[in-house]
């Protein structure tokens, strides 16, 4: 009996259950973060006509980037898609179909759909494109529209530490959209850089609880920088 | 003299006020932070969920985990707070920031704000630009006064569609800097050597012009 034990032996294991036309919602800002041995998995295994959730899609060969590659990305929402030629060939192609999210909305969309709201109201796109179609509602003399919830078949997660309970804590700003993302997969499946064992982490300092994680992983990580930038 | 994105960033700064949390947007905007005046201090906020955003890092700081909404290797300053992207956008859209600083493609004398999508070219996303235009009180736009043709870019209403409506308040371009209010453009102050007559001329929208209209000063 596994109990609490969230580990799984490999990354085939660790995406097991994953089929063609399910939704997956990813962590990561840019390459910060990202889990990329999971995307890099989801890529061997060749399912297609995924809809991804999440705030970018990597770049050219790295990242989400790669699930372009063999088009298996159906439909994205993301809030920015810049810097990555394949992605740019197939939206002008109508090869992928892009729903273009507010950021803070993505956010809160993966937070509502985790927390089991199924919608909410936001300023956030009233009176652009975004609002477009969606209700709208005036409270204390402004307006919001209602934007809906996002859940996901799979969780796609990067952490930096995790218990073997599955308890996370991410680094610096590889945590961005992971938290969210954590709670909003009907399976959530987290990599991370070193598994510990349970009491090790500090409770108080636990970004992700294990009652939202199902599968955990050990992982080693390129962590590609996007902009490097340094001053001398 | 036209103002330079340098001056741009150091007449912006002089907004700034001593204990202001700050976002600060993608190009000119970046630059305010080399111009933040003696004796104040201000954290600056970074949308993928960083508060007291330092310098750039050396060599040797260098952190692939530690990047800023413009995706480049940052570090913190003491004091820096780091959290999820939920909660950085709870911040904005709680109106917790205090000054927000973002370029624009057009403004227009309603407040409202074009600046993710120009129709017929490729569009990469709005990122976290329609967050920070509705969740602040306190925005400042940069931008170029008119387009290279000579077009003005402060409009009677926006052409392109949308970033925000009615949200902003304050812009500066290259010319001049004007406050919005009541349907309408302020002129408040000029860059040197910049007649009135050639903001008039470059500006579309409805523009109120003072008797007397400073002409703004730089130390160089």
């Amino acid at each position: 009996m596994a109990g609490f034990d969230k580990r799984v032996a490999s990354y085939e294991e660790a995406m097991e259950g994953i089929e063609s036309g399910m939704t997956v919602i990813a962590g990561g800002f840019g390459l910060c973060g990202i889990p990329e041995n999971l995307i890099a998995e989801i890529k061997r295994r060749g399912v297609n006509d995924l809809t991804v959730v999440s705030n970018n899609c990597g770049v050219d060969g790295f990242g989400l980037g790669v699930l372009l590659e063999d088009r298996q990305i159906k439909k994205i929402l993301a809030s920015y898609v810049g810097e990555n030629a394949l992605f740019e060939k197939q939206m002008l192609n109508n090869e992928i179909e892009v729903v273009l999210t507010p950021q803070g909305t993505l956010a809160e969309k993966m937070r509502a759909g985790g927390a089991g709201i199924p919608a909410f109201y936001t300023a956030t796109g009233y009176g652009t494109p975004i609002g477009d179609g969606k209700e709208v509602r005036e409270f204390n003399g402004r307006h919001y529209i209602l934007e809906e919830a996002i859940t996901g078949d799979f969780a796609i997660v990067k952490g930096w530490k995790a218990d073997r309970y599955g308890n996370v804590m991410y680094r610096h700003t590889a945590q961005n959209f992971n938290p969210m993302a954590a709670t909003a997969g009907k399976i959530t499946v987290v990599e991370v850089e070193e598994i510990v064992e349970p009491g090790e982490l500090e409770p108080s300092q636990i970004h992700t609880p294990g009652i939202y994680v199902d599968r955990i992983i050990q992982g080693t990580f390129e962590k590609r920088i996007e902009k490097r930038t340094v001053r001398s | 003299m036209a103002l330079t994105r340098e001056q741009m960033a150091q007449r912006v700064a002089r907004e700034l006020q001593d204990g202001f949390y700050v976002n600060l947007g993608i190009g000119i905007p970046t630059l305010v932070a080399n111009y933040i005046p003696d004796g104040i201090d201000v954290m600056l906020q970074s949308e993928n969920g960083l508060l007291g955003m330092g310098r750039y890092p050396t060599e040797d700081e260098l952190d692939p985990d530690m990047i800023n909404a413009g995706k480049e290797t940052v570090t913190v300053r003491p004091g820096a707070a780091i959290f999820s992207s939920a909660e950085s956008f709870a911040m904005i859209r709680g109106g917790h920031v205090d000054l927000t600083v973002l370029g624009a493609f057009e403004v227009d004398q309603q407040g409202n704000i074009a600046s993710w999508m120009i129709p017929g070219k490729l569009i990469k996303g709005m990122g976290g630009a329609m967050d920070l235009v509705a969740g602040a009180e306190n925005i400042i736009c940069t931008m170029t006064h008119a387009s290279k043709h000579g077009e003005s870019k402060l409009l009677e209403k926006c052409e392109l569609p949308l970033t925000g409506a009615g949200c902003i308040n304050r812009v500066l371009t290259d010319l001049a800097y004007l406050e919005i209010k009541d349907g309408a453009f302020i002129l408040k102050e000029r860059a040197p050597g910049v007649s009135v007559e050639e903001i008039i001329e470059k500006t579309a929208g409805k523009l109120v012009v003072p008797d007397h209209v400073p002409e703004m000063t730089f130390d160089d």
